[in-house]
């Protein structure tokens, strides 16, 4: 009987781990499709689409495709991805901690009005005020340049405001208060106090700063129009145009190339990932 | 610090006031009011006015009124196309990727030595799935010659369908895209599913519930707050696709997989036809604040809240 019983546990565990991992295969499979492809000849890839395992793993594809296109190698582009998604991030995760501070520990006029609008931000898609924007920006004679892209950035993210404001709620007031007597204003409370211990709330703005920036190719478009100072995902987008003539395997491999940052971010920094979309049921 | 221990004065000095929280608050939420009026009021605001004029870049803008908005309304039958389109997908693939977010959920909430494998392979998709990289992938996947026809051949299936041709399964390549990206909405339904107590499940088995009527009856009503935000971010962020729209199918074949935030954009700048682009924008802006609306106002039906915040 305890062994019948223990029989049909194990071969419910069975099942469930086989099609669980059937499924998990079918989901990443593309990606897989994807890397693999990048090793296969141009001409391979598509004859032979439906095996996985290249023929022979070659790396031409990395170095043809590499060159970029127009004399623009990806050396650049890469380059200026980091630069627009570094200093994005740097501008969005230090703005975003002091407005939260000012949010979660400060009482003033208009509060909740301010906070009413910073929910209005967060919930207001960039498609909506890119237009809108596109027209200040160019008023002011940024377009062409990186300064659309990066300064906003530079007055706080919603998102980012509301993960640290929930954060800076869960941190007891008792310690203010003990800064406070020690004769701390609260500008140096939010230095020496509250700013070390939201660590974990920063590092999640960050990793998803960089992602989002790194992904976005919505403004490059809108803004750049010098191929100097593209980033990869609008290279990417301008290297698939079928001007440029379709090397599928070299586009691959580059494709491949682009999304290595946001994996090894996937990789090393899941549990931030994970507890910051939990936690504010932030879009991934 | 210093200013505590000076001497109380009947006039504060600067320091002390900025240490006043009234102040101080100003001071920290400053970067916020600086760069919500610059970048979104303001320009929200002027874009309405755009919206009367008829404005190409180069020149002044000139007001013709509510000319924009009847053009948009009764003259331009692509307006009402595209934005029957974009319905179409976000009717679509909102709910459906709701629905397998929900059911990964409830296959992983088992902790098992390999749950942590899973949650990452199944939540990857979401992290890279708006991206120009995987946008190019798509295209190749479903071209004629790619690896969605070779592996249906391989199985016996008829593999010579030209998925990003065909007027009925264009848009379909794009919406599968979208369930895809299933991974963020799955990892809040877990999160949710964790906080269900285990007490409610054990006092409905005692009561004779089974698998189905627990789930109907107490995962799906303890949810519903989670099921209600995702629904709401999701319908806003599935009516704003863009890239896929863009770079895959280029709202080919005929117009059928062309987003509406694709034609704006097109107005914008392809066909300098700013004022009208800030109509479309406007119009957009109306669409969704009443969807949110609508679902806000039917929450009460459904949306199950525990007494106990």
């Amino acid at each position: 009987m305890m062994t019948g019983y223990k029989e049909r546990r194990t071969a419910i565990t069975l099942i469930y781990h086989v099609f669980t991992f059937f499924f998990a295969c079918v989901m990443i499979y593309p990606l897989v499709w994807m890397v693999m492809s990048s090793f296969k000849n141009t001409n391979e890839i598509f004859r032979t689409a439906a095996s996985l395992l290249p023929e022979t793993f070659s790396p031409t594809n990395y170095l043809v495709g590499w060159k970029g296109f127009a004399g623009y190698s990806f050396a650049i582009f890469f380059k200026n991805s980091f630069v627009i998604a570094g200093l994005s991030t740097i501008g969005a995760v230090i703005s975003s901690a002091v407005i939260g501070y000012g949010f979660a520990r400060m009482d003033f006029k208009f509060k909740s009005f301010w906070f009413a609008c910073m929910l209005l931000a967060m919930m207001l898609p960039f498609q909506v005020i890119m237009i809108p924007q596109y027209i200040i920006f160019n008023k002011m004679g940024w377009v062409g340049s990186y300064l659309p892209i990066i300064v906003p950035q530079f007055f706080g993210q919603g998102f980012f405001i509301f993960l640290n404001v929930q954060f800076i709620k869960g941190i007891p007031y008792d310690l203010d208060e003990a800064a406070r007597m020690d004769g701390c204003t609260v500008y140096s409370i939010f230095y020496r106090i509250i700013l070390p211990l939201i660590k974990p709330s920063l590092v999640t703005s960050a990793i998803f700063s960089f992602m989002w920036r790194w992904d976005d190719f919505l403004s490059a478009l809108i803004y750049l129009s010098d191929p100097l100072k593209y980033p990869v995902s609008y290279a990417l987008k301008m290297f698939s145009d079928p001007t440029a003539g379709s090397d599928w395997g070299a586009m691959f491999a580059m494709a491949t190339l682009s999304l290595v940052p946001i994996f090894l971010i996937f990789l090393t920094m899941q549990k931030y990932l994970v507890e910051g979309i939990a936690s504010t049921g932030i879009k991934g | 610090m210093k200013n505590n221990q000076t001497p109380p004065k009947r006039k504060e000095t600067l320091a002390q006031v900025l240490n006043r929280p009234k102040v101080a608050g100003y001071v920290f939420i400053l970067p916020f009011i600086i760069g919500f009026l610059a970048f979104l009021a303001i320009p929200m605001i002027l874009s309405l006015g755009f919206s009367f004029t008829r404005y190409n870049i180069l020149k002044t803008p000139v007001f013709i009124g509510l000319e924009n908005y009847r053009t948009m309304f009764t003259g331009d039958p692509k307006f009402w196309k595209v934005f029957g389109v974009t319905m179409y997908y976000v009717l679509f693939s909102v709910p459906l990727r709701l629905i397998m977010a929900l059911a990964v959920a409830m296959l992983l909430v088992k902790s098992t030595k390999l749950s942590g494998f899973y949650r990452a392979v199944y939540y990857l998709p979401s992290i890279i799935g708006s991206s120009v990289a995987v946008a190019i992938l798509w295209k190749r996947m479903f071209a004629s010659d790619g690896v969605v026809n070779a592996l249906m051949k391989v199985v016996g299936l008829p593999g010579d369908i030209a998925w990003l041709g065909r007027t009925d399964t264009a848009i379909w390549t794009l919406i599968i895209l979208a369930i895809w990206q299933f991974g963020s909405s799955m990892l809040i339904f877990l999160s949710g599913l964790k906080q269900i107590p285990v007490s409610l499940y054990e006092a409905a088995t005692v009561d004779g519930a089974n698998g189905i009527q627990r789930f109907f009856k107490i995962t799906l009503p303890m949810l519903t707050p989670t099921i209600f935000f995702n629904l709401i971010n999701q319908l806003i962020n599935g009516f704003m696709a863009f890239t896929q729209s863009y770079i895959i199918t280029q709202g080919k074949p005929r117009d059928t997989t062309l987003f509406y935030t694709v034609y704006m954009y097109q107005n914008s700048f392809t066909y300098n036809k700013l004022g009208y682009g800030c109509a479309m924008a406007w119009f957009m802006v109306f669409v969704v604040g009443v969807l949110t609306l609508i679902l806000f106002k039917t929450q009460k039906l459904w949306v199950h809240y525990e007494a106990e915040g």
